[in-house]
């Protein structure tokens, strides 16, 4: 049955962890989300799940990568600084293509930085924080319910293409408190025979490793993954649009930013700028097509960014100098208002139609 | 009644600013509301200042951040001085008369000052003072039903605390109260 609660973010993202059949979590607390640990700890035992708080992020993401590769559904959670730390075992993940969900809560930084709201970590999400050739399924939740909703759809993702999943969340969407409607209870379902679950005689070894020391079969490993990613490319992109049909204009962000983004289209539209706006929600991979196709209709782009250019360049690749593209964004746990992104859309219509 | 009630509530950390905010965004989720509650976290929490955005919406949210407020509920005089210029013209500042020595001296917005601690006092419990001023908001601003307020802290409260249920509800009626009686100081 569907159950809906007023809930935090990181709290809703717990709650459905545990429903859609994570089978162990292992964290380190950190602020904007030590709730996530916090709930976990205090559900998942009534569950028979594992909950275990490491002796550190890189305790907790190598703890991750065992119980993974043991064929259990296997999380953990950080924050900024404490996801640099885990960026070593996230590609041994992704090398040895274990499928996992790993959650950022993104605060501020460079460094230890300040536990307010940043979206500083995009980069490092989407173009691979650790080493070697890989990508990392991103999702954006802009919303407690898609806190929730993103983890049932992180697991299922990461255990159809053997990848891990991130959600790259913020510190405002962990804390803030929203309506939640949760999906029942889950099993998972995917066949996970390729685990190591011990060897009975019926079977070939199962081995899990991302080491290919002859550079023939690493590059046919690179090869392998390379052609998954492109198969992520083709049908996981994911996207939401507000009022670009008639669109001069079009705002583009994710997460929290994107909440504020809408609130900025509607101003300037209530002064008759026509302003819209898309949002990914999948950050890899990024929704380039579409935005493609909408910079042969607006005449300009905007990204809003709680970081000082780091999706721009994408959302520039993607338009391929078709039009122009802007960023504008605050840092260091500073948030700007729908008003100051407003002022900004002011500014490019005004000189839009100067001439 | 209006759709969208964009509202701010400050003061202290430890006058139940955030406890206020999410009682109210609980009774607007029991009244069927979109609702958006974002607290101030971090250092703050720790006895300094606190506030917290409670949107309650007839339609879906979009920024739960916001600059100008419909209403603010301001319980201490930093809190006074920070957010008094943001309320919205033809907007309400309910300010704790007792912790403010310096109210907004502006016009073009409803000001009322109540005397929750004092008030308090008389419940002998001066925890009751947010729930005083939830109440005395509610008055001003029915946004939602107080019946909704009531399931929303039985539901929020472990049981062990519900023998303060009783003491929560006279706390929401001087506060309605409160404000009665400051309308007839106003008109005298």
């Amino acid at each position: 049955m569907n159950v809906t609660k007023l809930m935090k973010g990181n709290e809703a993202l717990a709650e459905a962890a545990i429903r859609a059949g994570c089978d162990a979590y292992f964290g380190y607390p950190i602020t904007p989300q030590s709730e996530v640990l916090e709930y976990l700890a205090r559900e998942m035992p009534r569950h028979n799940r594992i909950v275990l708080q490491a002796e550190s992020e890189v305790a907790s993401i190598n703890m991750v990568y065992g119980a993974a590769g043991a064929g259990f559904r296997a999380m953990t959670s950080s924050s900024s600084p404490g996801f640099s730390l885990m960026q070593e075992g996230i590609s041994y993940l992704a090398g040895a293509e274990l499928p996992c969900l790993l959650v950022n809560v993104n605060r501020a930084g460079p460094g230890l930085g300040t536990i307010q709201p940043g979206q500083g970590d995009y980069f490092q999400a989407t173009k691979g924080g650790g080493h070697g050739d890989y990508r990392l399924i991103v999702l954006a939740p802009a919303s407690v319910q898609e806190m929730a909703d993103h983890v049932f759809l992180g697991f299922d993702l990461a255990d159809q293409y053997r990848n891990p999943v991130v959600i790259l969340s913020d510190g405002a969407i962990g804390q803030m408190m929203e309506k939640v409607t949760f999906k029942p209870y889950q099993k998972p379902t995917a066949d996970k025979s390729w685990a190591t679950t011990g060897k009975p005689a019926s079977r070939k070894r199962n081995a899990i490793s991302s080491l290919f020391i002859q550079p023939e079969r690493m590059e046919q490993h690179n090869l392998k993954l390379t052609e998954k990613f492109n198969r992520i490319r083709e049908s996981e992109i994911r996207f939401e649009e507000v009022n670009t049909n008639d669109a001069d204009y079009l705002l583009v962000a994710y997460g929290l930013s994107a909440r504020i983004a809408q609130k900025a289209m509607d101003l300037a539209r209530a002064k008759g700028l026509r302003v819209g706006l898309l949002r990914p929600i999948t950050l890899f991979p990024f929704p380039e097509k579409r935005l493609r196709e909408l910079a042969t209709q607006v005449q300009g782009m905007l990204t809003v960014e709680l970081n000082s250019g780091q999706m721009v360049e994408d959302v520039r690749l993607a338009v391929e100098g078709r039009v122009p593209v802007a960023h504008y964004g605050r840092m260091g746990g500073m948030i700007f208002t729908p008003e100051e992104i407003e002022r900004q859309l002011e500014t490019f219509f005004e000189k839009a139609y100067a001439n | 009644m209006k759709q969208l009630e964009e509202l701010v509530i400050a003061g202290f950390g430890g006058q139940g600013v955030l406890s206020l905010g999410m009682t109210l965004a609980y009774a607007g989720m029991i009244d069927g509301k979109e609702i958006s509650w974002m607290p101030s976290y971090g250092p703050e929490m720790r006895g300094g200042t606190a506030n917290c955005i409670t949107i309650l919406s007839d339609t879906r949210i979009s920024s739960p951040i916001i600059s100008t407020f419909d209403s603010a509920i301001i319980l201490n005089q930093p809190s006074m001085d920070k957010f008094a210029e943001r309320v919205k013209p033809g907007g309400l500042l309910l300010y704790e008369s007792g912790n403010i020595f310096k109210p907004s001296t502006r016009t073009d917005i409803q000001l009322m000052g109540i005397p929750a601690t004092t008030e308090a006092v008389r419940l002998k419990n001066n925890k009751t003072m947010n729930m005083i001023m939830l109440g005395a908001y509610l008055q001003l601003r029915p946004v939602v039903k107080i019946e909704s307020v009531m399931q929303a802290l039985a539901e929020v409260l472990p049981e062990k605390y519900h023998h303060l249920l009783d003491l929560n509800r006279q706390a929401l009626e001087l506060g309605a109260i409160s404000v009665e009686f400051q309308r007839e100081l106003i008109q005298t």
